[in-house]
């Protein structure tokens, strides 16, 4: 099964805890996980105030600036892995280095059904 | 195999399916991979054990009998929706091939199917309601009315949950399994919780519902006695332990009149030996082992009490002592609050009353109507009649249950006579 693992935490503080992950480490994670052969893609992102929102209502486009919605805590990265099941992806979401200052949420992935 | 009689027949398969049922239905969610189908295929396999039995005999194991059954009925199942799921195709291919020794289907194998059961009714990524609901319909068997009755709630309310809960087991790919070494400290607290709870609800009886809720704390020790024979660890050990001991002063909890009994009035002749026999071993079991915790501790508690031959001569010190680890490990001002009352047994009402004083400031438990009952109680003891008034009143506003708040009510009484 495909699992999401979101990877949540309070921007201002994510790098500068005495428990922040250095990006080197981030990277070794990555390349443990690929090197399980679970990893599907796994990404850091920019802060949100790089984000803009699109929204198409009645054809028309709409364009904001900023995040969809206001939260305390803020998207900062994702894994998206291949796991036989949740125990599995839950192992692997709780390694995620940036897990010691925030937190992440493990979504299954929804197959289409077409 | 002998040709029996139908009531013979029906008399065993009652009994087959009151012992041996939720072992069947571990075993079938473990080959068949869902609950939906195993449940499916496990009442065909009674249904066919109600056909066949009377004409072909008692088989020598029903267990593996009904798995088998459940097994090909589910294969059954299976085919006939091939048209409209593509996906169980696979399954039942597996099914066909890959069932594994018929053989295995009647011994210990079984017993890990039922503990895999228990952890993934009680997932951590399941609420604690769901896991509720599920562990009992699912590993205790009870049904939808039972458990919708003894929570007093309503049984649309409970079948929601349950299938809730299994669809979140489905999609979310909760495993079926026992946990690894490495989460499997973390993964017992999640089930633990969930015995101690049903056990509670069916302790804590209020009048008019007894049978069912009793019939809970029954099916929890069961539970805790599954738990302890398939997965011996010392919190395993104080959980069943600390429920035996409590179960063990039930009839003298309450008086004819369904009145609550304090346990230092209780009539100790009335406590249930064996349990109790059995407790203290359980106990001093976990006691010796590394790694014991809240439960075992607890448990330890209550087996100085049931080996006390009254409230006064109990030893009021190692129980103190006992609650100074306890907090240690799970501080709560629940704990505290029973600490000051074994203090004040200890040294005098003056000393435990600074305590409880000390723990209402604190504000966590200024609604805890347990915590001012207390107080009442300690400012009586002290003759200090006026405040013990205002205190007992303070704490009837905040009971809930009927009883609690009936004796509270006496004592109230008593103060003005």
């Amino acid at each position: 099964m495909k699992y999401l693992c979101l990877v949540y935490s309070d921007e201002d503080r994510l790098h500068s805890q005495p428990d922040s992950p250095g990006d080197s480490e981030c990277q070794a994670y990555a390349e443990s996980v690929a090197g399980s052969g679970r990893m599907l893609a796994a990404e850091a992102l920019q802060p949100v105030d790089t984000a803009t929102t699109v929204r198409m209502r009645g054809g028309e486009m709409t364009i904001t600036d900023g995040p969809f919605a206001e939260t305390k805590e803020q998207l900062a990265g994702f894994y998206l892995v291949d796991a036989h099941n949740l125990d599995e992806a839950l192992e692997i979401a709780a390694d995620i280095p940036a897990a010691r200052v925030g937190s992440v949420e493990v979504r299954p992935v929804r197959e289409l059904q077409v | 195999m002998a040709v029996l009689n139908s009531e013979t027949v029906q008399r065993r398969l009652e009994e087959t399916y009151r012992d041996e049922s939720r072992r069947v239905l571990a075993t079938l969610i473990r080959l068949i991979g869902d609950f939906e189908l195993a449940e499916e295929a496990l009442h065909e396999a009674f249904a066919a054990a109600l056909k066949q039995w009377p004409e072909e005999g008692i088989p020598d194991s029903p267990r593996a009998w009904l798995v088998s059954t459940g097994r090909f009925k589910a294969i059954d199942v299976i085919r006939r929706r091939r048209r409209h799921e593509s996906a169980v195709d696979e399954i039942a291919r597996e099914l066909d091939e890959g069932g594994g020794d018929p053989a295995d289907w009647a011994d210990d194998r079984v017993g890990d199917d039922h503990l895999r059961l228990v952890f993934t009714c009680c997932h951590p990524s399941l609420s604690m309601d769901a896991r509720v609901a599920l562990t009992l319909r699912e590993v205790c068997g009870l049904t939808t009315e039972e458990i919708a009755s003894a929570f007093l709630s309503s049984s649309a309310t409970l079948a929601q949950r349950i299938v809730r809960a299994k669809k979140k087991i489905r999609s979310a790919g909760i495993p079926y399994q026992v946990p690894g070494r490495r989460d499997l400290p973390e993964r017992l607290d999640g089930v633990l919780p969930v015995i101690y709870l049903v056990f509670n609800e069916g302790y804590s009886a209020s009048s008019g519902e007894t049978l069912v809720r009793a019939d809970l704390s029954r099916e929890a020790i069961r539970l805790g006695r599954l738990l302890n024979q398939l997965l011996p660890n010392p919190e395993v050990q104080g959980l069943l332990a600390l429920m035996l001991l409590n179960e063990s002063r039930r009839r003298a909890r309450t008086d004819d009149t369904g009145d609550l009994v304090l346990l230092e009035d209780q009539d100790r002749t009335l406590w249930d030996r064996q349990m109790i026999a059995e407790g203290v071993e359980l106990v001093e079991s976990a006691l010796r082992s590394r790694g014991f915790g809240p439960y075992a501790l607890q448990a330890a508690i209550a087996a100085i009490h049931a080996e006390a031959p009254s409230a006064a001569e109990t030893d009021w010190t190692e129980i103190v002592g006992l609650y100074g680890v306890l907090r240690r490990l799970a501080p709560s001002p629940v704990i505290e609050l029973n600490r000051a009352v074994a203090v004040a047994m200890r040294d005098g009402p003056a000393a435990g009353l600074e305590l409880v004083e000390a723990i209402l400031e604190n504000g966590e438990l200024g609604d805890y109507h347990l915590a001012h009952a207390a107080r009442a109680d300690l400012l009586r003891r002290m003759e200090r009649y006026g405040e013990a008034e205002a205190a007992y009143r303070r704490a009837m506003e905040l009971a809930q249950q009927g009883p609690e708040k009936k004796f509270l009510q006496k004592r109230l009484d008593q103060l003005q006579l």
